[in-house]
């Protein structure tokens, strides 16, 4: 089986991540990583790929060096990455990131496309279902486990009425939730043969999307203004020296929370 | 401006979110109700009692996936001219939504926690960088779509009549390639989470499901539940019943220690409106570290127990 995982190279965890006043973006100059939640997708392609045969393509939107991000992915498996990287993506909302990876996934066509629960930085959750309306394919979302059966694959998943499973013919998207497994650690020798997998940088020329179809030009979302957060108030920091448990005691009593 | 809200049913009953968004919509403009599913006309009627005018009706035997509803919605921006279509957001909404987007090349907002009118403009409010921010967005051209951030607007009661329209729509092919083959609906065991004064939750940080027992010990002795994360849910480590968030619930307890818990949006639109919110976690990172109360950077497995002796030899 084909699979393609959408991953996005994002701020790492670690970085203050902040809004730039004048032009309204992320500030992505920091030290970046791959999204956290996407570990789960790449797991679950390996897992399918080692039971099933096949290969596991990484397909990402964002700069050039988001390839350094991606070498994570290979190193725990994936078997090549294509970037599609270009200054006239640059300030994508929803529709042009949907249209450029839509367009790089059809040159793919993958049996299975994988996406994982959210991005860390956009707090985005919904780019799978817009990219299955372009690619008019099935999708499953929020799935915590993956199962194949005749060519159809079942997805299980969480909703705010108990459990669905549901069943997709393939070629179909589906995008797991954090629960559906825990990523494995790349392997000293996956590490030194990352650096030699296929790795290809697209424009969007390449995919045959007019720039006027992605990046700001076709964005139909806007930041207007920044500001502060309404605050829960004054916050208690406690780093524990032994000590942490007194001293929750203590906070709890004093606010007579007992 | 013309809203359409997304009115979603389960059970033959509207959810509150829905409802919450469309009180909201009617303070700002011509708003008007869509139910699309099993018995649409008949729940449609309800939505009077929370003062919709209009509502319009797709009655369709489809479960509830999001593509075959983004077919329906298309339809109907197009045969009602609306500029707006807002979500409260949900497993099943948010993909119509971000589906409608793609279909309809407009604009989607999500996360928001406000609307309101400014210079003739819809403006809408939304949390961003893990609620370090709050951000103002706009939209450019119509249809705008927007998600609400579940529980962000309460139902508003209200006396009136309702004119209840049905609507039909072609649905495209691959939009019913997907099926529902299985729903099950987990039972609720032990003492109920959206009474308790005092909260205990864990999540993925436990590291393990036997680490639930050092809650259960604190909880016991503080005269609290115990509760989890969905992560910790669909792992099995803990029942669906004690799963506070979106696809939750939601509590308000005094006090509520979390344990373990990073604080993604998921999980924090069910527990936000706690009293005090004290977060234990070893990863100085954690988004939960930006909304609790009183941060405590530490390894649980030490913290916890230690404050159940403390907790017993003071309550004696």
């Amino acid at each position: 089986m084909k699979i393609a995982v959408c991953v996005k190279h994002v701020p790492d965890a670690t970085v203050h991540k902040r809004i730039d006043p004048g032009t309204k973006r992320l500030v992505r100059s920091g030290e970046s990583a791959l999204n956290p939640t996407d570990l789960n997708a790449v797991e679950e392609a390996l897992r399918i790929k080692e039971a099933q045969g096949g290969e596991v393509v990484l397909v990402s939107l964002g700069p050039v060096k988001a390839i350094d991000s991606l070498r994570k992915a290979l190193a725990m498996g994936a078997d090549r990455a294509v970037v599609v990287s270009d200054e006239a993506a640059a300030g994508s909302d929803l529709l042009g990131t949907s249209r450029a990876l839509a367009a790089a996934l059809e040159r793919e066509a993958a049996d299975l496309v994988l996406f994982g629960q959210a991005s860390s930085d956009g707090d985005g959750a919904v780019l799978w279902a817009a990219v299955a309306d372009r690619l008019r394919r099935p999708v499953i979302s929020q799935v915590a486990s993956l199962t194949f059966e005749g060519g159809e694959v079942h997805g299980k998943r969480q909703t705010e009425h108990g459990y669905d499973v549901i069943s997709a013919p393939l070629p179909a998207v589906v995008a797991v939730s954090d629960a559906i497994n825990e990523p494995r650690y790349p392997s000293l020798k996956g590490i030194m043969g990352a650096k030699t997998k296929p790795q290809e940088t697209l424009s969007l020329a390449d995919l045959g999307v007019p720039p006027s179809e992605a990046g700001e030009a076709a964005a139909k979302t806007t930041v207007l203004e920044l500001g502060a957060p309404s605050s829960r108030g004054d916050q208690i920091r406690i780093e524990d020296d032994g000590s942490a448990a007194q001293k929750i005691l203590d906070l709890v009593l004093e606010r007579r929370l007992l | 401006m013309t809203f359409l809200v997304f009115l979603e049913h389960h059970a033959g009953g509207l959810e509150k979110g829905g409802l919450g968004v469309l009180a909201k919509a009617a303070s700002l403009g011509d708003s008007a109700g869509v139910v699309i599913g099993p018995a649409a006309r008949e729940v449609a009627t309800q939505a009077g009692a929370f003062g919709a005018s209009r509502v319009y009706a797709l009655e369709s035997e489809a479960p509830p996936l999001p593509q075959p509803r983004v077919d329906a919605f298309a339809t109907l921006v197009e045969k009602t001219g609306a500029d707006t279509v807002l979500f409260a957001a949900s497993v099943l909404a948010s993909d119509v939504a971000a589906g409608l987007a793609a279909r309809l090349d407009a604009g989607l907002n999500w996360d928001l926690t406000d609307l309101e009118i400014r210079d003739g403009e819809l403006v809408g409010k939304r949390p961003a960088l893990g609620d370090t921010v709050m951000v103002d967005v706009g939209w450019k051209g119509s249809p705008r779509l927007g998600l609400v951030r579940a529980g962000a607007f309460d139902p508003v009661e209200a006396s009136g009549s309702v004119e209840v329209e049905s609507f039909e729509s072609p649905i495209a092919e691959f939009s019913t390639l997907a099926t529902l083959i299985g729903h099950t609906v987990e039972a609720s065991t032990g003492p109920s989470i959206e009474d308790a004064d005092i909260i205990v939750a864990g999540g993925r940080g436990l590291g393990s499901p036997d680490a639930f027992s050092l809650l259960e010990e604190l909880a016991a002795a503080l005269g609290g539940a115990v509760a989890a994360t969905r992560a910790v849910v669909d792992a099995g480590w803990y029942p669906y019943s004690t799963q506070v968030g979106q696809t939750g619930k939601t509590v308000s307890p005094k006090l509520y220690i979390a344990c373990g818990i990073s604080g993604a949006i998921q999980h924090k639109v069910g527990m936000q409106g706690a009293g005090t919110i004290i977060a234990i976690n070893k990863d100085p990172n954690a988004p939960i570290f930006d909304f609790c109360d009183i941060g405590v950077m530490g390894d649980l497995h030490q913290i916890v127990p230690k404050l159940t002796e403390l907790v017993r030899s003071t309550r004696g």
